[in-house]
């Protein structure tokens, strides 16, 4: 797997002359691949275009995003220039509620990878390390938590706790945990037999250390790369439940509420449809690329 | 093998057992039953008569026993919601339209995309492998309800030829009914990211059995093209494309609410939605039972296949 391997050559010093021997390491490498591949670079401008707008929100937007204009309910875009997307359904400058609602994704998307990698890891790492009877007590865990659909699970859950920001995190949170505990899992799984975890042992590097800092290190490409595929992840579930009318509370806006309400509008007022699937697609591809770049960049070896 | 499929069988059963106690103490768990008055309250008589008629005055875990006394003879009880239907009857109707959606989603997905996987593989690095591959990324990546909106806005706002969506009869055939038009656009919608999936599945296995020994020994003794293609490469690029695509199709049959809520089709996923939200308990059981016992067949089955297709697998080696 994908081990860390830091070489420091030793600078030869040939008569005066500094020779620049920059250190060749798993990351460095890594970021070279990464600029070359095309896609992946487009993938990053547009996650940082989209992180951008999310961090910077309140710069961005022209108005609040709850602000009504009562006299332009649903106003056609690019018709008034105080308007330039023009309004939705209940007056609200539709630019400004798609700018916050990059700051709705992105919170929903770093809290449910965040609420899952803390339950993952360490459970996985658990698992994966001790073997026996804990492996096959999470191992079940896991497979009873597959058996949930997990859309459906997640619907249930909503419907019966209440909708609103931090409950869809906690629920989609979760219901995701299972990808970063199997990853982490076989990744320990795979490490704790490699030769710089038993001379960790052999030194007598204590339990922790050869947990936390031999072998958890070199899971991080693997996780890097299982990030930026879970993010899109829970923003397209947050987009989801809101589609469906149970995520997201109103005034907050989110792009998939949008979407969803703008089914009875569509015939005429096609711009509350559109304008947020356009960035719901972009952000989703975005991501993909991205991560498609890092997995091709942290491991060569596996390449499509 | 027979030892191994028995081991399996368990733990699924035992696996459903666990996802039935949870779900049906969640259920119960929370604020909010199925009887709780609106505007209009009832007389405490009423109610209580109303609660002793569906069981909820009893214990929690003698509910549940008996629940599932009765699910383990197929008796899934009434829907709240609709009372004068058992549960089953209910979902056998609504499921039929979802599934005839389904099917026709399985058909183009398959279909196209082994016949579109073959040719972009046969074909690597010309343009028509571009375009594939550009397609079969957008379609893994877009969500269906935003493939299914712009299809909307393309089709039935601007170009007015297809309808927005809609069903006649939640318990109409639809295949007869094809000139009808309504099912294109879901069907499309839906079908894109399992089409892809499959086509880009389908590219890479191909390209790796091309790449294989035996078909430069084909190739050398002389056989044509397409008999190479039939016989040794399409046979080996089935074996992973079995595992890795079987788990689709169940998913499809189910349907999606995605779909279903943006076409106004009448099927399964739409139920399941007005059935959390009115705490419709039999409902929502014999729902995510459903899909479970679904899931966990299916895998059952994947693997079985993969060990007929491939003879070299062998169960005892493999490690759960």
């Amino acid at each position: 797997m994908a081990e860390q391997i830091a070489i420091r050559p030793t600078i030869p010093d040939i008569g005066g002359v500094k020779f620049s021997g920059r250190q060749r390491t798993l990351w460095r490498d890594a970021v070279r691949r990464f600029r070359r591949n095309r896609l992946a670079m487009l993938g990053l401008i547009l996650v940082s275009a989209f992180v951008l707008t999310a961090i910077l929100a309140d710069v961005l937007a022209p108005y609040p995003y709850d602000k009504p204009f009562f006299d332009k309910v649903l106003q056609l875009p690019f018709r008034d220039p105080a308007h330039i997307l023009g309004n939705d359904e209940v007056g609200r400058d539709f630019l400004s509620r798609l700018i916050y609602g990059a700051r709705t994704s992105i919170t929903v998307g770093l809290a449910v990878q965040f609420i899952a990698f803390s339950i993952g890891i360490p459970l996985g790492a658990l698992a994966g390390y001790r073997g026996g009877v804990i492996d096959f007590v999470v191992m079940r865990l896991v497979d009873i938590m597959t058996a949930f659909p997990g859309l459906l699970f997640a619907i249930f859950l909503i419907t019966v706790w209440g909708g609103g920001m931090w409950k869809v995190i906690l629920v989609l949170g979760f219901t995701s945990w299972l990808g970063p505990t199997r990853l982490v899992r076989a990744q320990f799984l795979s490490l704790r037999e490699k030769e710089f975890v038993e001379a960790a042992r052999c030194i007598g590097a204590r339990e922790r250390d050869i947990l936390f800092r031999h072998i958890l290190p070199n899971t991080l490409a693997p996780l890097l790369v299982a990030l930026s595929f879970g993010i899109p992840g829970a923003i397209f579930g947050e987009a989801g439940l809101s589609f469906l009318g149970i995520g997201i509370n109103d005034p907050l806006p989110s792009w998939g509420k949008m979407v969803g309400v703008s089914g009875s509008y569509i015939r005429v007022y096609w711009h509350v449809g559109l304008f947020p699937t356009v960035l719901i697609a972009l952000t989703m591809l975005g991501f993909s690329f991205l991560g498609d770049g890092l997995r091709d960049a942290l491991d060569p070896k596996l390449s499509r | 093998m027979a030892r191994y499929l028995i081991g399996r069988i368990i733990s699924l059963v035992f696996v459903i057992w666990i996802v039935s106690m949870i779900t049906f103490f969640l259920m119960h768990s929370v604020p909010g039953g199925p009887f709780d008055e609106g505007k209009q309250r009832l007389p405490d008589a009423a109610k209580a008569n109303i609660l002793r008629k569906y069981g909820l005055d009893r214990p929690i875990w003698e509910q549940y026993l008996r629940y599932m006394s009765h699910a383990l003879r197929f008796d899934f009880g009434i829907p709240y919601q609709v009372p004068t239907e058992t549960v089953a009857s209910l979902i056998r109707k609504t499921w039929f339209v979802t599934a005839q959606v389904g099917l026709m989603t399985v058909a183009l997905a398959f279909g196209g995309g082994i016949i579109v996987g073959v040719i972009a593989a046969y074909h690597r690095g010309s343009w028509i492998d571009t375009i594939v591959t550009f397609i079969a990324t957008l379609g893994i990546t877009l969500p269906n309800f935003v493939v299914a909106l712009w299809m909307i806005l393309f089709f039935s706002v601007y170009l007015k030829v297809l309808p927005m969506g809609g069903w006649n009869e939640p318990g109409e055939w639809l295949i007869p009914g094809i000139f009808s038009k309504n099912w294109i656009m879901p069907v499309l919608a839906y079908a894109l990211a399992p089409f892809s999936l499959v086509a880009r599945y389908t590219r890479s296995s191909v390209l790796e059995a091309l790449q294989a020994d035996y078909v430069r020994t084909a190739r050398a003794k002389g056989l044509r093209d397409n008999v190479i293609l039939r016989r040794h490469v399409m046979k080996n690029a089935a074996i992973p494309m079995i595992t890795a695509l079987g788990p689709v199709i169940p998913d499809l049959l189910t349907g999606s609410i995605f779909i279903e809520a943006t076409f106004r089709i009448p099927g399964l996923g739409k139920y399941f939605v007005t059935s959390t939200f009115n705490r419709d308990y039999p409902m929502i059981m014999a729902l995510i039972l459903l899909i479970a016992v679904l899931w966990g067949v299916t895998y059952l089955l994947t693997d079985v296949a993969y060990t007929w297709v491939d003879p070299r697998v062998r169960f005892s080696a493999r490690g759960g």
